[in-house]
């Protein structure tokens, strides 16, 4: 059955989003991921204008990461001193993005950088932890006996960020640091949230644990928490400045997701983590490889048209 | 199909009272409204004529700016390098004919009146060599073409008898909302003898278009409303959820 997107303004079968939403949610369920930078690719493929994907997806992760929160609000994981910092860099990155989006929009390169930016992130992201679960999945045959037994774990390394100024106490963090590091690690998330329609996390959660050293039980919880009013941020900017948000692509995203989630979220504990991380690492360089493809490969026609402005609009 | 016949009865009825009248047509309906389910329609073209000649139906919509992209490969990558906008291009268009065009209309006529994808005129934004600006036309045509926006066929205007003719005109659902003409010609000796220009409308309707207009007139509220249905919908999700 098709419906009318009507801020796309393209048609599209409604099973096929419900299926992108279920599929994508599954996989998030499964992997513990926000899916974003799944589903923008994913939506792109199918034939939804980069653009629109991106603005839609930012108001799908608001919803995404609202569920996702209460949870961890409920158990007091969310540290809220380090969530404002990182908030403050993440309004400033994603509101600089937009404004970035909007001019790539008008110089007619929005859907090249949109694309460059997905296969850099996920060619990076998708090999690291491609590397990084051969490398456990190796080291867990070999030392099989000790299954779990993790060398003892210092607080946090001391690295160059914690020699910046601008130092901060963060109690639930258990962490005297500079508030600079956070700042600009919301910043570039924001940057890309603006530019892919992705909420960051995955990029957000290593640096929170290997950069800033916060403890693992906090920062998802801290990491939703900024994800939500960046990307609420994002939302109300694209829809302002350049009407990209499809509230009613997002929602029906949205329907699929919950659902999908659920399902992966239980097939998910009954996996073990080096494999989901392996399968996730291939997906991941799968969608990217499929990205450059398109970006290499000779276009089937060298020319293309932008919308014709008429009169009316 | 009622209306069909009201047209073909009204048309017979006039050709019969009027005979100075030299072509008569109408179309099924002047409004196209695009619902939330629309998946492209087609409206019929019904008329008379009197006397000897052949018929030319020119479907236009609204004009307007369209750019035109060029990629080239840098450093692996295929990107848009050059464009070129053009000015007083039919966002939709549509030519059908009782006879090949080539057996019965003149370039000159062709020329003038814009009949065929070739004849359009469409003004480049800024000189470029010609050899360029025609790679731009074409691309863009090529483009127009595959989103079935213009046709590079030329459709079949089919006689009933010697007066009465029908076409049929097909519009996919991704036709552009505005103002449209339908231009029908009676073409004798390389001559116009008669013609009668038809509006057309295409509109979006219902929730849809309401959805669109708000969030283009009221950019910022609408934005509001997206973050609060979001959030709505996300903890809505959350509290069904919870175990």
């Amino acid at each position: 059955m098709l419906v009318y997107l009507p801020i796309a303004e393209i048609s599209v079968d409604i099973f096929v989003l419900l299926l992108l939403g279920g599929a994508v949610g599954f996989l998030s369920g499964l992997f513990g991921v926000g899916g974003g930078f799944l589903m923008t690719p994913l939506l792109i493929f199918v034939g939804v204008p980069a653009a629109i994907a991106v603005g839609s997806e930012a108001a799908q992760i608001v919803a995404a990461s609202v569920s996702g929160v209460i949870a961890h609000m409920r158990r007091g994981n969310v540290d809220f001193r380090m969530g404002t910092v990182l908030l403050a860099g993440g309004i400033a990155g994603s509101t600089v993005g937009v404004e970035i989006f909007k001019m790539l929009q008008r110089l007619g390169q929005i859907d090249l950088v949109i694309s460059l930016s997905f296969v850099i992130v996920l060619g990076a992201i998708g090999t690291l932890m491609l590397v990084e679960s051969v490398r456990t999945l190796r080291r867990n045959s070999r030392v099989a006996a000790a299954g779990g037994a993790r060398a003892r774990m210092r607080l946090h390394e001391h690295n160059w960020i914690h020699g910046l100024p601008l130092k901060m106490r963060f109690p639930r963090s258990k962490l005297y640091i500079s508030a600079i590091a956070p700042f600009a690690i919301g910043a570039f998330v924001g940057v890309l949230a603006a530019l892919m329609g992705v909420g960051g996390g995955f990029i957000m959660v290593p640096a929170m644990i290997y950069l800033l050293g916060m403890p693992t039980s906090v920062v998802i919880g801290t990491s939703l928490f900024q994800i939500i009013f960046v990307t609420a941020n994002v939302t109300f900017l694209q829809s302002w400045l350049n009407h990209t948000v499809d509230i009613f692509l997002a929602l029906l995203l949205l329907v699929g997701g919950v659902v999908g989630a659920q399902f992966g979220a239980r097939l998910g504990a009954r996996l073990r983590g080096e494999q989901l991380r392996g399968l996730l690492a291939v997906l991941v360089l799968s969608v990217a490889g499929k990205l450059l493809f398109d970006l290499v490969a000779p276009p089937e026609d060298l020319y293309s048209i932008a919308g014709t402005r008429t009169a009316g609009h | 199909m009622i209306r069909a016949l009201a047209i073909v009865l009204f048309v017979l009825a006039g050709t019969a009272a009027a005979r100075a009248q030299a072509l008569v047509a109408d179309l099924s309906s002047h409004l196209i409204a695009i619902t939330t389910g629309f998946s492209g329609t087609e409206l019929l073209l019904f008329g008379a004529k009197e006397g000897e000649g052949d018929v030319v139906v020119i479907v236009r919509g609204p004009d307007g700016d369209t750019t035109v992209r060029r990629k080239s490969r840098v450093a692996g990558i295929w990107i848009n390098r050059d464009d070129l906008r053009f000015a007083g291009v039919p966002s939709f268009y549509r030519v059908a004919a009782s006879r090949p065009l080539a057996d019965f209309v003149p370039a000159s006529l062709r020329q003038r009146h814009q009949i065929g994808v070739e004849y359009l005129r469409l003004q480049p934004a800024r000189e470029l060599n010609s050899e360029d600006t025609a790679a731009f036309r074409a691309g863009m045509i090529r483009n127009k073409e595959a989103v079935r926006l213009y046709d590079p066929e030329v459709g079949r205007v089919s006689f009933l008898g010697n007066r009465l003719f029908r076409t049929r005109i097909v519009f996919p659902a991704n036709v552009p909302t505005g103002n449209y003409t339908v231009e029908v010609l009676l073409v004798n000796g390389g001559q116009v003898i008669a013609a009668q220009t038809t509006p057309m409308y295409v509109s979006k309707v219902g929730v849809g278009a309401d959805i669109y207009d708000f969030a283009h007139d009221y950019a910022a509220l609408y934005g509001l409303i997206a973050i609060f249905l979001a959030v709505a919908a996300g903890w809505g999700a959350g509290v069904v959820f919870r175990k």
